[in-house]
């Protein structure tokens, strides 16, 4: 799998990868033939492609492998990376260059609220993690304090003045493309900046959860092809006509199992189970967790050893499974009514021979929004109340309150535990 | 203005209705000068207006009266009626009998939508109202996760799988489209009915002040046009002009200072509900409503009758809020215009007779309501809160091992650990 540094973007670049693989065949031989038999089986120059896309999946997944190695920040500022290249081949989607000759101006509204988006959705998950960061510096604690407390005021104004400046550009006989590409601006943040958000919250509370969905995405779409490849002969979907049922069994099933083995494989490295408190690069110590402690399972009878086994890996692979499963599906569907409706190849040409960002992305944004929530729901112990006190601790109280607050907990605490 | 139940539909935007009914009839005539001091018809219609005006309002102020709960009910039917118009605007007839189902899954959406929305506004309240009863307590603390509560994320990857099973070839597009539209539409639904609601559960006051700025506005925009207005003011809405908009910006400004003295004094407009009961409401007044005296700075001239006011502290916020109600806030009301401009719409729906649908009324208020939610949680709510309020509240809401958790991370927090 191409794991492209697209950082923590969470698309895996792999499966796009072959996912562009698929596509370009199916524009290239599918487009307007009736002919349904065009499996990638009955496809005879595939051996070759095959080989050009192994070769760049390697540099991938190299490159992948070293920004996971550098850390969180690193991580995150991928991420970030990828979700400005991935607005642009989308902003760039549906715009008519004849229009915009006559609105100056008007892309750099697109780029105002994209930046509006980016600080409200860093602001608010990264809000702890920087406060942590700056605890040493007294000054910079109160300039970050108040920052966090007036964020949403800020990120409101922006937008508003976003609002107003849309308003006042407004030109006449031009005003249904101005409200389209308005709707279409707020559809793109949020399908990007959803799914981003959520991948960089994973990987703040643990590389691991944001390698691992990623790895199985790109190995269900590694043996999807692979399977399509040797054995694929009954049609999938009618949106994807290269998909087939062949190669997504048997892709569903050889995820499964390296879901299970992958976790433990991952499970073992601190660096990538430990969440990471505040925005520094240094190493990481933690405590991991019950859930990355080995636990002895003795399997049934017909297997005649006992397998030591991290408890999360049982969750994880079973329910990551069946996401990547549902999200096979909806990956080739995505992709392909795109590409009908604005007559392209594919979403943009930053990445040679692979199409766009968003060819990349596009199962990824599915996989990260349902690993954190996964992770939220069924992981972390919930300590809601925790956090939600501890945001109005951080934004309405003072520095010296605060101090107060922790003296007077302190002495309550130490009451009740000597009582 | 007919306040249309909680809804921030001010009558303010049913006045710029009635501008734009006129304008599109002068427009039609080949009337160069479609400003509303040179209509014929204006008395006539004035009167029908101000009819139906009184009636709106004296709903208004009985559903306020009735509390909380009622208000945040008419809200949602309003939200609904909204929704309903709004996913019916660009649907196209022919393109839909192909695709059965397909209006069904926009209200799957609005029911996604409703569920995580009030899931979280409310969970706390309901929390408290439930809290005799183990199992609804536990239920209602199920929606209660900060970012996204699971349940609401899988119906929503339900619906989205729905929308890519029933995708049809040469459908793609308007699918596609009607995809679009309906997170669209649902976000600025949502969006600002959340807003709406979050602000009446932290009083009426919260709600009531800012949509009566807007229809103050608006009704004193149409006054100050009506009598004065020459200038035009913006070519997306021929009828408005700059007198009226700076008579209405004055006016609006100084009756916030005086609405907001009023309307403070009402424990059961300040009070903030920290449950679902109905009952009366008791609580000990905010600083920010308790009178304190206030001298008129010098320069104001001598034959001014009075020197010292008793002034609320809130009346000065009032003051902020008035200003956006007046300069900002019917940018709304351009964007609904420009929208049906855009679209070739003449009214976002016909639910009210002659004044158009739901839409229509609310265009301004939406951008309001946001903007009164967020300048009480940036601005206001913060300061209420003190050192011994979240003390309490980390003693009864807490765990002894959550407070242990709270006490060690505050302390990594501010260096003491």
């Amino acid at each position: 799998m191409h794991k492209e540094n697209t950082g923590d973007a969470p698309s895996a670049p792999t499966p796009r990868v072959l996912h562009h693989r698929k596509r370009n065949f199916d524009a290239v031989a599918g487009a307007g033939k009736p002919n349904g038999s065009h499996l990638l089986v009955n496809d005879k120059s595939k051996y070759k492609s095959f080989l050009i896309r192994a070769y760049s999946t390697v540099w991938m997944i190299g490159g992948f492998a070293l920004i996971v190695y550098l850390g969180h920040l690193y991580i995150t500022a991928m991420v970030v990376v990828l979700q400005i290249f991935m607005a642009r081949e989308l902003f760039n989607l549906l715009r008519r260059t004849h229009e915009d000759k006559q609105l100056p101006g008007f892309r750099l509204l697109n780029w105002h609220f994209f930046f509006t988006a980016m600080l409200f959705v860093y602001g608010r998950i990264l809000s702890q993690r920087l406060v942590n960061t700056v605890t040493p510096d007294k000054v910079l604690y109160r300039l970050v304090t108040s920052l966090i407390k007036y964020h949403m005021a800020i990120c409101y104004s922006l937008y508003i003045s976003g609002f107003v400046w849309f308003i006042l550009t407004l030109k006449k006989k031009m005003y249904k493309y101005q409200f389209s590409q308005y709707a279409w601006t707020h559809m793109i943040l949020i399908v990007v900046f959803t799914q981003s958000s959520f991948t960089v919250a994973n990987i703040f509370e643990g590389i691991f959860w944001f390698l691992l969905p990623a790895s199985l995405i790109v190995i269900n779409d590694i043996f999807a092809y692979i399977c399509g490849f040797f054995f694929g002969r009954t049609p999938l979907i009618k949106l994807s006509p290269k998909k087939t049922w062949e190669g997504f069994i048997g892709a569903s099933i050889t995820t499964m199992i390296s879901a299970f083995l992958l976790a433990n494989i991952m499970g073992r490295f601190l660096w990538l189970t430990c969440p990471r408190e505040d925005l520094s690069t240094g190493w990481l110590q933690c405590d991991p967790g019950p859930l990355f402690k080995q636990e002895t399972h003795a399997l049934p009878g017909w297997i005649s050893n006992w397998v030591r086994l991290d408890t999360v890996q049982y969750w994880n692979s079973y329910t990551s499974n069946l996401h990547c499963f549902l999200n096979g599906k909806r990956r080739f569907t995505l992709q392909l009514p795109w590409k009908e409706i604005s007559v392209l190849p594919d979403f943009g040409d930053s990445i040679p021979g692979h199409g766009g960002i968003t060819d990349r992305m596009d199962c990824q944004m599915v996989m990260a929004v349902f690993a954190y929530i996964y992770h939220q729901s069924f992981v972390v112990p919930q300590s809601l109340s925790v956090d939600k006190l501890l945001d109005q601790i951080i934004t309405s109280l003072t520095l010296e309150e605060q101090q107060a607050l922790f003296t007077k907990l302190g002495q309550m605490l130490q009451e009740v535990i000597g009582s | 203005m007919e306040e249309e139940s909680n809804v921030t539909s001010s009558p303010s935007t049913r006045l710029r209705h009635r501008k734009r009914s006129s304008t599109t009839e002068a427009v039609l005539d080949g009337n160069p000068s479609p400003l509303l001091v040179n209509d014929q018809n204006k008395y006539k219609s004035f009167m029908v207006r101000t009819y139906s005006t009184i009636w709106m309002i004296g709903g208004f102020v009985m559903v306020v009266y009735m509390g909380h709960l009622y208000i945040t009910a008419m809200v949602l039917v309003i939200q609904i009626f909204m929704a309903k118009e709004l996913f019916n605007l660009l649907r196209k007839a022919p393109e839909d009998k192909c695709l059965p189902g397909i209006k069904h899954l926009n209200w799957h959406f609005f029911f996604t939508a409703m569920l995580f929305v009030y899931g979280r506004i409310l969970s706390q309240r309901l929390a408290n109202t439930v809290t005799a009863d183990q199992f609804l307590y536990r239920l209602a603390k199920m929606g209660h996760d900060p970012l996204l509560s699971s349940d609401t994320l899988i119906e929503y990857i339900a619906g989205f799988m729905w929308f890519i099973l029933t995708l049809k070839k040469k459908m793609y597009k308007y699918q596609f489209g009607q995809y679009a539209w309906t997170h669209m539409i649902l976000i600025v639904v949502f969006t600002q009915s959340s807003f709406t609601v979050a602000n009446i559960f932290e009083g009426i006051f919260w709600f009531l002040l800012p949509a009566s700025l807007i229809i103050i506005n608006d009704i004193f925009a149409y006054i100050f046009g009506f009598f004065f207005g020459r200038t035009p003011l913006i070519k997306l809405s021929p009828k408005k002009t700059w007198e009226g908009f700076v008579g209405a910006s004055v006016t609006t400004i100084i009756s916030a200072f005086f609405l907001a003295n009023i309307m403070g004094r009402f424990p059961w407009l300040t009070c903030p509900r920290q449950d679902l009961s109905t009952g009366w409401l008791q609580c000990d007044a905010d600083p920010l409503f308790k009178p304190e005296p206030f001298t008129l700075p010098a320069w104001i001239p001598g034959w001014f009758p009075w020197k010292e006011m008793e002034v609320l502290p809130v009346q000065w916020h009032a003051l902020c809020l008035g200003l956006f109600a007046s300069i900002i806030a019917p940018f709304g009301g351009f964007f609904a215009s420009g929208f049906k401009r855009a679209f070739k719409i003449k009214d976002f729906g016909d639910s009210i007779p002659g004044h158009g649908g739901i839409t229509d009324r609310m265009d301004c208020q939406m951008v309001m309501a946001v903007f009164a939610y967020i300048y009480l949680q940036s601005f206001i709510v913060s300061q209420s809160v003190s050192v011994d309020k979240i003390l309490d509240q980390i003693l009864t809401n807490l765990t002894l091992e959550e407070q242990q958790a709270l006490f060690t991370r505050l302390g990594q927090m501010i260096g003491y650990s």
